[in-house]
């Protein structure tokens, strides 16, 4: 006989089961295309190259070690990988650089989407997500095509008479600045638009009958109220620009290398899996340990207005 | 500093305001011709249904809005296009606009900090505001935990701050339940009183305009119909639309004669005649609509004024309502003091005489 307490316990298991049944789709997700590929670059950066590639299956820290040291072929002392540290930093400085360069355009716009009637802010948010329907291989020759010596820019401007040589701006930082702001451009202005359109106009105009300029409107009221927004786009063009690949590929032609391409490089030509991997893991740990620390700062900072 | 006397000066002139959106024919004229003079230290009352003009008149002096055409004087001083924040003029909102990002003290130093106070003369200033409003202990509170009626209590505290030249109110009570609004209106009688700031005040509750203003100027349709007392505009209405919009009314016509001094003499449908108040500029024979207030009207065992057939009576606790049908065919309403238990005898269908108070009735422009 079965107490009323075994057939509650019995409901309760079949109910457990049928809700990891249904939670399978989204858990076999994220195991195959998230965690999954994480732990097999992982283990690679712990393994040996193979000589065409791929990896031997033997255990060796090569491949971290050469992260960050490299060894003198001639003597075999270790010195700083002095090479890719300066990778390392160029790819920060850059996402940085970018960050806040979307982040100057990004605002104003923003602003003036949110500003506007209720009707026209569909077209304008519309406008903004054009781009995204172009490739970005194709966006990125088009600028290619406007900064190249013989293009555009510097035929209006030779024939403006601003200048008598053309400029060189292909190839170097600046190219693959504008490359990547012109790119990440529209995900820093659509979450700070997300959060200027929920401001509430009226708390603008209190700042005014208070006293206040425009500037101090700007910097006490509206800046603070949109920072959610700030935020969100700041790490939504920090983290693809700190990997960014194609822009310093394209624009930047492979002498001013980033991250990205020094990955590449290791499971191309280099042949070194093991390194890649390892480089890759590290792009990772530094975009967290970077995200970690503005949140963090942000949050605090909450935290002592409460 | 306690100035509670309305001096004649004048703390804002508004004079032939007018504003229009668009051009032409097709222009939406939201006020038109506007002329007030609030005094210094008064508590200034613009009444008048949602869409009268009210709030935009209140925006223009606020500086968030510019006439078409017109001046608005500060003062004597002219800040017609003078930007909000250079305006010594602050508003109370309708729902508060209070920063959400900031405490309760730090809403209220806002204005001063903006003003470049000190920070020793911001502490202090705000230290006296949230006494005033009797919020002290809430003073580090973010202001989306507290109440309505506490947000009120911010709003003002932030408001009254910088000690403006004159306060304006945009409906500040309507989003507030009814025993927190009637504590609010005491609340900002006293507030006026004891910083001796000019207040104007924008409501279309004719009760609150009544009880808490000095004067009440009533607006329809972009126009301001009549300026004066509560008792002015109770007992001595300009027009039928003041006459409807404040208090309960009775309209009755009549035929105007023997008009002097203000006074006059209207015949009735049923024959007799009684005595009216005249407002200037009445003509001074035809046909006049005039109104009677329920309460300056009584049942009478004599001939009475009027006479009628009880149609409904409705009992309203402290008094009774009774809808009467006269004679010549028209409404009339009667209120009654329930001044004993038994209240009142009167039945649907029984005949009765009407009375009505001497000195009562009043000519209105139709």
């Amino acid at each position: 006989m079965t107490s009323v307490n075994d057939l509650t316990t019995e409901i309760e298991a079949a109910d457990a089961r049928r809700r990891w049944l249904l939670a399978s789709p989204a858990l076999l997700t994220i195991f195959v295309a998230a965690i999954g590929p994480l732990f097999i670059v992982l283990a690679y950066s712990f393994l040996a190259p193979g000589d065409y590639g791929d990896v031997k299956w033997q255990f060796s820290l090569d491949a971290w070690m050469s992260v960050f040291f490299e060894r003198d072929i001639f003597d075999d002392t270790l010195s700083l990988a002095t090479a890719h540290i300066d990778i390392f930093w160029r790819s920060v400085k850059l996402a940085l650089i970018t960050t806040a360069l979307t982040l100057f355009f990004g605002f104003p716009t923003a602003y003036f989407m949110a500003t506007r009637s209720e009707r026209s802010r569909d077209l304008w948010q519309f406008l903004i997500t054009i781009p995204f329907w172009t490739n970005l291989l194709i966006r990125t020759l088009a600028i290619l095509q406007i900064i190249r010596n013989e293009g555009i820019l510097n035929t209006v401007l030779i024939k403006l008479g601003v200048i008598n040589e053309p400029i060189q701006i292909l190839f170097t930082d600046t190219a693959i600045l504008i490359g990547m702001v012109y790119v990440y451009l529209p995900l820093m202005v659509l979450p700070i638009y997300a959060s200027l359109e929920r401001l509430d106009f009226r708390l603008v105009e209190a700042g005014y009958d208070l006293y206040a300029t425009r500037w101090r409107v700007l910097r006490k009221i509206i800046l603070p109220l949109a920072k959610p927004g700030v935020i969100a786009g700041s790490i939504l063009v920090f983290i693809p620009a700190i990997g960014a690949f194609v822009s310093p590929s394209v624009l930047g032609g492979g002498k001013n290398m980033m991250f990205s391409n020094l990955i590449e490089l290791q499971f191309g030509q280099g042949r070194n899996w093991p390194l890649g991997s390892a480089l890759s893991i590290t792009v990772m740990i530094i975009v967290m340990a970077a995200l970690l620390i503005y949140v963090r700062n942000n949050a605090s900072k909450d935290e002592r207005h409460a | 500093m306690q100035n509670t006397t309305i001096s004649a000066h004048c703390a804002v002139d508004i004079r032939a305001v007018r504003k229009a959106y668009g051009v032409g024919e097709s222009a939406f004229v939201a006020l038109d011709e506007a002329t007030v003079s609030v005094r210094q230290n008064e508590f200034f009352t613009l009444l008048g249904p949602s869409g009268c003009g009210k709030t935009t008149l209140l925006r223009m002096i606020a500086g968030f809005d510019y006439p078409t055409s017109g001046e608005i004087l500060l003062n004597g001083a002219d800040i017609t296009s003078l930007p909000p924040f250079k305006r010594p003029v602050n508003t109370v909102f309708q729902n508060y606009a209070l920063f959400p990002h900031m405490t309760v003290a730090e809403n209220v130093a806002f204005g001063l900090e903006a003003l470049g106070k000190s920070r020793a003369e911001v502490k202090a200033r705000v230290a006296e505001m949230l006494r005033l409003v009797q919020l002290e202990h809430l003073a580090g509170r973010r202001t989306s935990q507290m109440s309505g009626g506490q947000q009120q209590r911010v709003a003002l505290a932030r408001a009254l701050a910088p000690q403006p030249k004159v306060l304006l109110l945009d409906e500040p009570l309507s989003a507030l339940d009814y025993k927190l609004r009637k504590e609010m209106q005491s609340e900002l009688k006293r507030l006026q009183y004891e910083t001796g700031i000019t207040f104007i005040f924008v409501t279309h509750d004719q009760e609150e305009a009544l009880t808490m203003s000095d004067r009440v100027a009533v607006m329809s349709a972009g126009r301001i119909l009549q300026i004066g007392t509560p008792r002015e505009i109770y007992n001595r209405p300009a027009d039928r639309f003041v006459a409807s919009f404040i208090g309960e009314t009775n309209f009755l016509t009549g035929m105007l004669q023997d008009h002097a001094n203000g006074k006059a003499k209207v015949a009735l449908k049923s024959g007799r005649s009684i005595v009216v108040n005249v407002a200037p500029g009445t003509p001074a024979s035809g046909e006049v609509t005039f109104i009677v207030r329920p309460e300056h009207a009584r049942l009478v065992d004599g001939p009475g004024d009027v006479r009628a057939s009880v149609d409904k009576v409705v009992y309203f606790g402290t008094d009774t309502h009774i809808h009467l049908r006269l004679d010549s065919g028209e409404a009339f309403m009667v209120r009654q003091q329930n001044g004993s238990i038994a209240g009142c005898s009167v039945e649907a269908g029984q005949a009765v005489a009407v009375a009505i108070t001497d000195g009562a009735a009043q000519v209105v422009k139709a």
